[in-house]
């Protein structure tokens, strides 16, 4: 059950196996899609799904790719469009963000040393500054979180640039 | 001060190997549920009172006897791992440092309920934990507590985790099984209720992950422990998660009747640089607050209600005197403004209504009239929203409006 665009647009034969590895690790059941995607979108380079790896899915799985799209728009950890090759998510979340009051505000501070404002990626493509509501650390806050990783404390200036520092 | 009821095996075992965990006492307590009426065991979860840990405080004996007599075939237990509730990640900490016991009570629940399927959903955030919880029902099943004709008890059993994509929405009942079904986490309508019609149209036993890990550690206190904490309807220990502007943020186990005072000084370490606290938020996001005041009340579900607040998930978030009121009002409406899955209208127009009323008193241009809309809006909401997010976002707006008057009273000022 080849779509037109799956035969139109072949994924690259490599791409394909690293697919199909997450799908197997799934048990290729469609009810665990949105596990599927986060895997999936964790192999792209930008962290995101593509097009044509969504009808790739879709014709691998036999689900219709209107349920792929719908959760991609829907879940906020999910991305149909390319985001940067480490999206810094920021918890907005009040328990964090109570505990950035003085000193040095976390955004402002990555809107800064990244010349860029929330929602937007830096020319290389390195990295995008996103809000999230709640990451689930409020005990290590104010915190962010890049690619399923915690980077707590955030406090100061000093550490802030360490960590953009330290990724790769 | 705290205890170590619910907490007893953390560190004490590797979460990596069902060998340890046996060596500790695991599956002691299927092995005895096993030989028990399941009626006896959720007889004895109606004497403990133990309610729903994850905000909604329904009685647990009552919601599995019911399961239990609900007829249709291939039933469902759920273990609500999504914790989307700010200031909330008590089960983080069970998850990470207990997930053996998760498994253990899943199938007791499973036994007592005559359910087939068991289903952890949880939130994306965890995903580190994944790991660890894969191993633990890869493990259960080589030693034969999962699949089929489990202890010779000849009840089959199996448990499947999913994963949430950071959706808050997706801790609601409804939300969270279309997001099972491999859909969209938009809640629904209810009748049907989960108990009848939940997830691929199975019977559904919804319970959140402390709840369902209270009930090994109940089966095998024969003292009493549990019992001797308390009194009342706050029977038990409860876990707290505590953040903001304390000092030692973190979660604890306390027996119901501490005092908030004695939480936030004794087990968080107080206030950072001992400044004054302006509000306390109690149950998450959409939970409801309370000034200084509160601090000698204990923590019980009557007391805490009679203050006007709630226990909800149990996180306690403590601001100190540096954020005002409506700051912090104003992220909590920003919260839920962008949580609103925005299928129903008063929720999502009443939440971005609402925020823009806060933003319009931050700035000092809100009327009095704009105050009447907003309560008005409110209302509406927690009366005619589709699902609890809807319905509960206001809790927060209303508590403030009880405990700080005067910040709402502007239209004198500006006539």
């Amino acid at each position: 059950m080849l779509t037109a665009l799956t035969k139109e647009y072949p994924l690259p034969s490599e791409l394909q196996e690293r697919i199909d590895l997450v799908l197997e690790s799934h048990d290729c059941d469609p009810t665990q899609i949105v596990g599927i995607l986060l895997d999936v979108q964790a192999l792209n380079e930008r962290h995101y799904v593509p097009e044509t790896t969504a009808y790739y899915i879709a014709d691998r799985l036999k689900m219709r790719v209107t349920n792929i799209f719908d959760c991609l728009k829907f879940y906020s950890e999910l991305s149909p469009v390319p985001r940067a090759k480490y999206p810094i998510q920021v918890c907005c979340s009040p328990a964090c963000r109570v505990n950035r009051v003085d000193s040095h505000r976390l955004i402002s501070t990555l809107e800064q040393l990244l010349d860029i404002k929330l929602g937007e990626t830096t020319y290389d493509g390195r990295f995008t500054l996103e809000q999230v509501t709640c990451i689930g650390a409020c005990d290590r806050a104010p915190a962010v979180r890049i690619n399923g990783h915690v980077y707590d404390h955030l406090d100061t200036q000093e550490k802030i640039e360490a960590l953009l520092r330290s990724l790769p | 001060m705290q205890v170590h009821f619910l907490t007893k095996n953390f560190g004490k075992y590797d979460t990596s190997s069902i060998g340890s965990y046996m060596n500790v006492g695991g599956f002691e307590a299927l092995r005895k549920a096993v030989t028990m009426d399941p009626e006896k065991i959720t007889d004895l979860l109606t004497k403990v009172k133990i309610k729903g840990r994850g905000g909604a405080e329904y009685p647990l004996g009552r919601k599995w006897s019911q399961a239990r007599a609900v007829r249709g075939e291939r039933k469902v237990v759920i273990c609500n791992a999504d914790e989307g509730e700010t200031t909330t990640f008590k089960d983080r900490e069970l998850i990470c440092h207990d997930p053996f016991n998760l498994i253990e009570a899943m199938i007791i629940a499973a036994y007592v309920v005559g359910a087939s399927d068991g289903f952890i959903y949880m939130r994306a955030e965890y995903a580190c934990y994944r790991p660890l919880l894969l191993n633990a029902i890869r493990q259960a099943k080589n030693y034969g507590f999962l699949g089929t004709n489990i202890l010779g008890r000849g009840f089959d059993f199996d448990i499947h985790l999913y994963s949430g994509a950071g959706a808050y929405v997706c801790g609601e009942g409804t939300a969270l099984i279309r997001s099972i079904e491999g859909k969209a986490g938009r809640p629904r309508m209810k009748p049907p209720f989960i108990k009848v019609s939940g997830v691929f149209a199975r019977p559904t036993c919804l319970n959140n992950v402390e709840t369902l890990s209270l009930v090994p550690h109940l089966l095998l206190d024969d003292a009493g422990v549990y019992a001797s904490c308390g009194s009342g309807e706050s029977i038990g220990t409860k876990l707290i998660s505590v953040a903001g502007n304390v000092n030692r943020p973190g979660v604890f186990e306390i027996p119901f009747g501490t005092t908030v005072r004695e939480i936030l000084y004794d087990l968080a370490g107080g206030i950072q640089h001992d400044r004054k606290i302006q509000l306390i938020q109690f149950g998450g996001a959409s939970g409801k607050i309370a000034d200084a005041s509160i601090l000698d009340t204990p923590y019980t579900y009557e007391d805490l209600r009679a203050a006007g607040v709630m226990v909800g998930s149990g996180g306690m978030l403590v601001i100190d005197e540096r954020t005002s009121v409506l700051d912090f009002l104003r992220m909590n409406q920003e919260f839920f403004w962008e949580e609103s899955c925005g299928q129903c209208t008063p929720c999502r127009e009443g939440n971005l209504h609402i925020k823009i009323i806060l933003d319009k008193m931050a700035a000092g241009t809100a009327t009095r009239e704009d105050i009447a809309i907003m309560i008005k809006i409110a209302r509406v909401m927690s009366m005619s929203s589709l699902c609890g997010l809807g319905e509960t976002a206001q809790n927060t707006l209303m508590s403030a409006m009880k405990v700080f008057p005067d910040l709402f009273d502007i239209g004198g000022a500006r006539a």
